[in-house]
């Protein structure tokens, strides 16, 4: 029934596109956890931070969020490579190769970085105030305020705005491809398509596995939230 | 840096933007053509319009703007060159160009974003303002084109300002289907020259101008607009 391109093997391309969404997922996981622990930083230095930090943060934010992703991956892969590569030469290590996947998932990290700062300071400044005071009221150092309160009170407003970001990392993934040094479903996609002429074909077939991965998450992501916002009154 | 290449290249440069500026314009006013029809019919449609309305907004927003082009451009477009009516007929030279296909892909995917928004807007329109259109004696679609488009479109202006700077930001996608926008052009320079930071710097500042321009175009309009607060 599948024409012989489709099957796994030397002949088929079925396991190499596989493999490309192993990268692609493995590119968007990453880079969407490490743009919320920078989101996080962010969004505290634009809330709590003295001058210079709030600058930087908001330098960071409007930049990056102002200029199409296309460039900026170019420009920081292009720069971060090199970048590396002199920092390890200058310390006496030799030029430093870095990785396809890893300069991609840190650039999409960075990237993502500043999205995830204004969705985490608009959730964090939604907390009733009188809640974080009750909590330092009651001897709380300001870790235990963002453990204890602020985090589980900022998630649940937090989700869809990050969900929104999940499924803009993955679409970026196909961005990343632009710079040919990594191998996921996009480029794996192209690879396939341009050697069998079969552009339509596999370039659907892409597209359905995009979809299927947003589709996923969207129902755990939905499940997810109902879980966050047990015991909060329903809206409407 | 080397900024040697900035005479030769600065009318490439300014012919790049006024393309990135048309493909701007012309994905969101095709795309808002689409997005409000595909928004409507969520609100009040048939149920089968409806669900077909909200599918195509899932396959456009859950899959990358750049399959979607590609599927486009390489996909459509070789399967139209194998007839040879298509090849032979007036309209070849446009099905040919990437350009076409850039502002095709960018509209439908507009269609998908801006239908989202739409029915969102659609739906905030308060129900005694289209009940009091309705007692005056308007018709369905003048109550459509007096009242409920223009009042969901006024509702609708923060999102669709926000989704202008996305659109903004999609278009340098269009030089990887050899159209020479403002990236396109950074990226000539870059495979002519092997200069990489200084093209791609210029643009960025380009980009970073261009969103703060719309940003307060849109933010003039939303003044514009009499509130009570």
């Amino acid at each position: 029934m599948f024409p012989e391109i489709l099957e796994f093997g030397r002949k088929g391309f079925a396991d190499e596109l596989l493999r490309g969404a192993a990268i692609t997922l493995l590119i968007a996981v990453s880079s969407f956890i490490i743009g919320l622990v920078l989101g996080h930083i962010g969004a505290i230095a634009k809330l709590y931070g003295g001058p210079v930090s709030r600058g930087i943060a908001a330098i960071y934010t409007t930049v990056i969020r102002a200029v199409p992703e296309l460039v900026l991956i170019l420009l920081l892969f292009f720069a971060g490579t090199r970048g590396i590569s002199a920092l390890g030469e200058a310390v006496g290590y030799g030029p430093i190769d870095i990785n396809g996947v890893l300069a991609a998932i840190l650039v999409l990290a960075f990237v993502q970085g500043a999205y995830s700062t204004e969705v985490i300071r608009g959730a964090i400044q939604a907390i009733p105030v009188g809640q974080l005071e009750a909590a330092r009221a009651f001897g709380m150092s300001p870790l235990q305020v963002f453990r204890r309160i602020v985090l589980p009170a900022m998630l649940p407003n937090a989700i869809p705005g990050l969900a929104n970001l999940w499924m803009v990392v993955i679409k970026d993934t196909a961005l990343v491809s632009v710079t040919g040094a990594t191998f996921e479903l996009f480029t794996a996609t192209k690879i396939a398509a341009g050697f069998t002429k079969r552009y339509f074909l596999f370039y659907f077939i892409s597209a359905c596995i995009y979809l299927a991965m947003t589709l996923v998450s969207n129902f755990f992501i939905q499940k997810l939230e109902r879980r966050l916002r047990r015991g909060q009154q329903e809206l409407g | 840096m080397d900024w040697s290449w900035f005479p030769k290249y600065f009318p490439l440069f300014v012919d790049g933007l006024f393309i990135t500026i048309q493909l701007l314009v012309l994905a969101m006013f095709f795309g808002m053509l689409l997005a409000v029809p595909i928004g409507l019919v969520q609100v009040t449609g048939p149920r089968w319009l409806a669900t077909f309305a909200r599918g195509y907004c899932t396959v456009m927003r859950g899959t990358p703007l750049l399959i979607q082009l590609y599927l486009l451009y390489y996909g459509v477009g070789t399967i139209l060159a194998t007839y040879p009516e298509v090849r032979q007929s007036f309209f070849w030279p446009i099905l040919r160009e990437g350009y076409f296909y850039a502002i095709l892909a960018f509209a439908l995917n507009e269609g998908g974003y801006g239908g989202e928004i739409m029915r969102g807007a659609f739906l905030s329109v308060p129900k005694g303002e289209l009940e009091a259109a309705r007692a005056f004696g308007m018709s369905p679609m003048k109550v459509l084109t007096r009242i409920w488009l223009p009042r969901a479109l006024r509702n609708a202006l923060p999102a669709l300002g926000g989704e202008t700077v996305l659109m903004l930001k999609a278009t340098p996608l269009a030089a990887l289907v050899t159209v020479v926008d403002l990236f396109g052009v950074a990226d000539r320079v870059r495979q002519e020259t092997y200069i990489i930071y200084p093209p791609l710097l210029t643009v960025l500042v380009v980009y970073l101008v261009l969103t703060f321009i719309i940003v307060r175009v849109f933010g003039h309009f939303e003044r514009q607009i009499p509130s009570r607060r």
